[in-house]
């Protein structure tokens, strides 16, 4: 049948199996949202408030539910504005499908009204992007979109879309399958090179299984719970993995890196062997890396090959799929392991965790963040869903929420970026409309995206916002405390702040100002039974840090644990 | 240290963008870039001179591969290596025989390319390491010369 490009996008997006797209329109994407509209429902939209928004839905879309997140935006400041959401799954390996609107083909390069050279800006930000000439390449270019989105690692592909393109009219054949000439991800990892990885691990003495998003992304937890209780070597998670296994494995040592537990940083430290599960050695897990694992030999599975080796050098480099490796690896280490051989590691480790646990000094004068976050644990149901911003509230979760499964913890964690944590939660709630959403948030960040309680409201996705309200810019406060002489150079917000009850009333929200804790637990219930978006404005101990941390540039055993008395 | 790759990529908007932005947006240097299609095919050939330890390679090759027109990447110790170089110099500061210019270019596999009122144009084709010793030879003799070069074509031997 003869369509227009606007419409084939549609039935495109249909096809995939797409039930929701968030956006915003303009005049270069109008036809396809004019073929939205004719669509009549087949593919919900979501508007947005801003494009940056619209991206970061979709996002939380795609992290909470694994399927392809998907948005619409036009030309010009349409794709400028969703450049942040698009960098932002990117550095996460998160799979999205982005359509922008253009200028018309002729007018490319003529300086058009809302004309931004957009691939261009997009490329070193996507996995691959295409600007779509002919309407006659636009259905394969959707198909291999998709496929590019989802498979090996995964992340976000780019279709800059000229609106002569989207009038054009050419017959809709779907394409049932792709085969790439050029682009064919391994899965499968080296047989031999597992059997080796495997001996290592049997053979060593202070082994650790060091757990990154790779695991989340290939649906490995179930083997990896497995494998670490076989086992009995102990695990760090990074930023990435919360949840792949339950915070009460004996076994977790907790999160590796900068705020990382002591026990998982010394694990990482007096290691022999460290067993990297699609983790990728980050400047943040890794701390001085001329110091980093100095006595320790290094498995790495990762679907990237350009992962394996970039940082460290690796002995043992296996490019596969966790999810399949593991599966060949398993029985290979089921027949020789022995648990008792780690049982003196286990013993020191255990003996790190003990003496120097995660924790903070509670207060009954003021409310300690990291008491909120646990007390929310303790509250939600166990399948809930949590988002952050960015900042020590983000830390702060990652270190003391109680998570259960993967894919609980949503967070931006490679681009770090504020703002994230409010809109990914209502794409979260979007995919899950059954269960509870929570985003933790700090003043600052919340204020980035803003503008998205009125998307909450108008299509009913209640998600809290649990504000952990410090009247800083509390994690550049921190470094400015820490390491310029608590020179505090522009980040004292306690002028600055919002009413965030009458804010949210105003955008058909609920708001909550809370500073006893008593009243905490009180909003958060009431909010967990009022189907609006909600604001918890709890005042926080302003001058809380977050602890432990590895300095910047400091090896990983060089951690502050205390707060130094002033 | 020196390394010349060749990368074979499928003809399509924007290909030598996303390798050159790579190399770019991870600080990796590129010496010299050659391109053109591979006839009858639906692929082009790069080659690119570039330099860095062998660690750096590693991480060119794979991250070359990341893009996903990029069908393969070819690194060897046995290429072939051409690289081509014109000359111009005015005609006026010829002090010897034209015969003897023509002497040197055809120890380089080149030739005498053209002659006008002004100026004279000589072109060679050669191993760039050669190719420097040829614009030495000629720097030396000439003041006043204009120097093109095409950057190194390879292929496998
Ligand atoms: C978009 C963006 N701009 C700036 C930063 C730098 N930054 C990192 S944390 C932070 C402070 C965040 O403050 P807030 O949201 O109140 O969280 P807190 O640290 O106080 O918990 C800033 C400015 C960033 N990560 N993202
Ligand atoms: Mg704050």
């Amino acid at each position: 049948m003869e369509m227009n490009g606007a419409r084939i996008v549609i039935e495109s997006l249909i096809k995939e199996g797409v039930d929701t797209v968030f956006g915003y329109p303009g005049g270069a994407i109008m036809n396809v949202y004019d073929e939205l509209y004719k669509a009549s429902g087949k593919l919900k939209h979501i508007l947005a408030k801003h494009e940056q928004g619209a991206v970061h839905m979709a996002d939380g879309y795609a992290r909470s539910s694994g399927k392809v997140g998907v948005a619409f935006v036009t030309s010009g400041p349409g794709i400028t504005n969703a450049v942040t959401g698009i960098a932002t799954a990117y550095t996460d390996s998160v799979p999205l499908i982005v359509i922008s609107g253009q200028v018309p083909t002729f007018a490319i390069g003529t300086d058009a009204f809302q004309e931004v050279d957009a691939v261009g800006i997009t490329r070193p930000i996507t996995k691959h992007n295409f600007l779509v000439k002919d309407v006659k390449d636009l259905a394969y270019i959707i198909k291999e979109a998709f496929y590019l989105a989802k498979s090996g690692r995964p992340g976000p592909v780019h279709i800059d879309l000229p609106k002569d393109v989207t009038v054009g009219k050419t017959k809709f054949n779907y394409p049932e399958k792709i085969e790439l000439k050029t682009y064919k991800p391994t899965y499968k990892g080296n047989k031999r090179a597992i059997k080796r990885a495997a001996e290592a691990i049997i053979k060593a003495k202070r082994p650790v299984f060091y757990i990154g998003g790779g695991s989340v992304l290939s649906g490995a937890y179930q083997l990896v719970r497995e494998l670490v209780k076989i086992t009995q070597i102990p695990a760090v998670e990074t930023l990435m993995a919360r949840g792949v296994l339950r915070y009460d494995d004996p076994l977790l040592l907790g999160m590796v890196g900068m705020h990382g537990t002591y026990a998982a940083n010394m694990a990482m430290n007096d290691a022999d062997l460290i067993i990297s599960l699609g983790a990728r050695f980050d400047d943040r897990v890794t701390g001085k890396l001329d110091e980093f694992a100095k006595n320790a030999d290094i498995v790495h599975i990762d679907i990237d090959p350009s992962q394996i080796g970039k940082v460290v050098e690796t002995k043992y480099p296996i490019v596969g799929d966790v999810k399949l490796v593991l599966e060949e690896m398993l029985p290979l280490i089921v027949e020789k392991v022995d648990p008792k051989r780690y049982e003196e590691w286990r013993k020191i480790l255990n003996r790190y965790k003990e003496l120097y646990p995660l924790t903070y000094s509670d207060s009954d004068e003021v409310i300690k963040p990291q008491w909120v976050i646990e007390k929310t644990g303790e509250i939600l149901p166990e399948d809930a869903i949590i988002t952050t911003d960015v900042g020590q509230h983000q830390m702060w979760t990652a270190q003391f929420y109680p998570f259960t499964y993967p894919r609980q913890l949503i967070t931006s964690g490679g681009l770090g970026t504020m703002g994230f944590g409010f809109p990914a939660a209502l794409g979260a709630k979007k995919a899950n409309p059954n269960r509870v959403v929570v985003n933790f948030s700090g003043d600052g960040s919340i204020m980035m995206n803003i503008q998205e309680v009125l998307t909450g409201y108008r299509y009913n996705l209640p998600v809290i916002n649990i504000i952990l309200n410090n009247n800083y810019l509390g994690m550049v406060r921190q470094w400015q405390t820490m390491f310029y002489e608590d020179r505090l150079s522009e980040t004292d917000l306690s002028d600055v702040q919002p009413d965030f009850v009458k804010l949210a009333e105003s955008m058909g929200g609920i708001g909550y100002r809370v500073s006893k804790k008593e009243d905490f637990v009180k909003a958060l219930e009431d909010a967990l039974n009022q189907n609006k978006v909600a604001f918890i404005d709890v005042q926080v101990d302003r001058r809380e840090d977050v602890l432990p941390m590895v300095p910047p540039n400091s090896p990983l055993k060089n951690m502050l644990i205390f707060k130094e008395d002033k | 240290m020196k390394r010349i790759i060749s990368v074979i990529v499928e003809n399509e908007h924007g290909v030598l963008a996303r390798v050159v932005n790579m190399f770019a947006a991870r600080g990796y240097n590129i010496t010299s870039l050659t391109v053109a299609p591979i006839p009858n095919s639906e692929f082009s050939r790069m080659t690119i001179m570039s330099e860095g330890d062998p660690k750096v390679f590693e991480q060119i090759v794979k991250q070359l591969y990341k893009l996903i027109p990029v069908y393969k990447v070819i690194e060897s110790d046995d290429f072939i290596e051409k690289e081509m170089a014109m000359v111009k110099f005015p005609l006026k500061d010829v002090k010897d025989n034209l015969a003897d210019i023509d002497a040197i270019a055809r120890c380089y596999n080149g030739h005498i390319s053209n002659v006008n009122d002004k100026n004279i144009v000589v072109s060679v084709v050669d191993r760039p390491d050669r190719i420097d010793n040829f614009l030495k030879a000629m720097q030396a003799k000439f003041k006043n010369l204009e120097i093109v070069r095409s950057g190194v074509s390879v292929i496998e031997r």
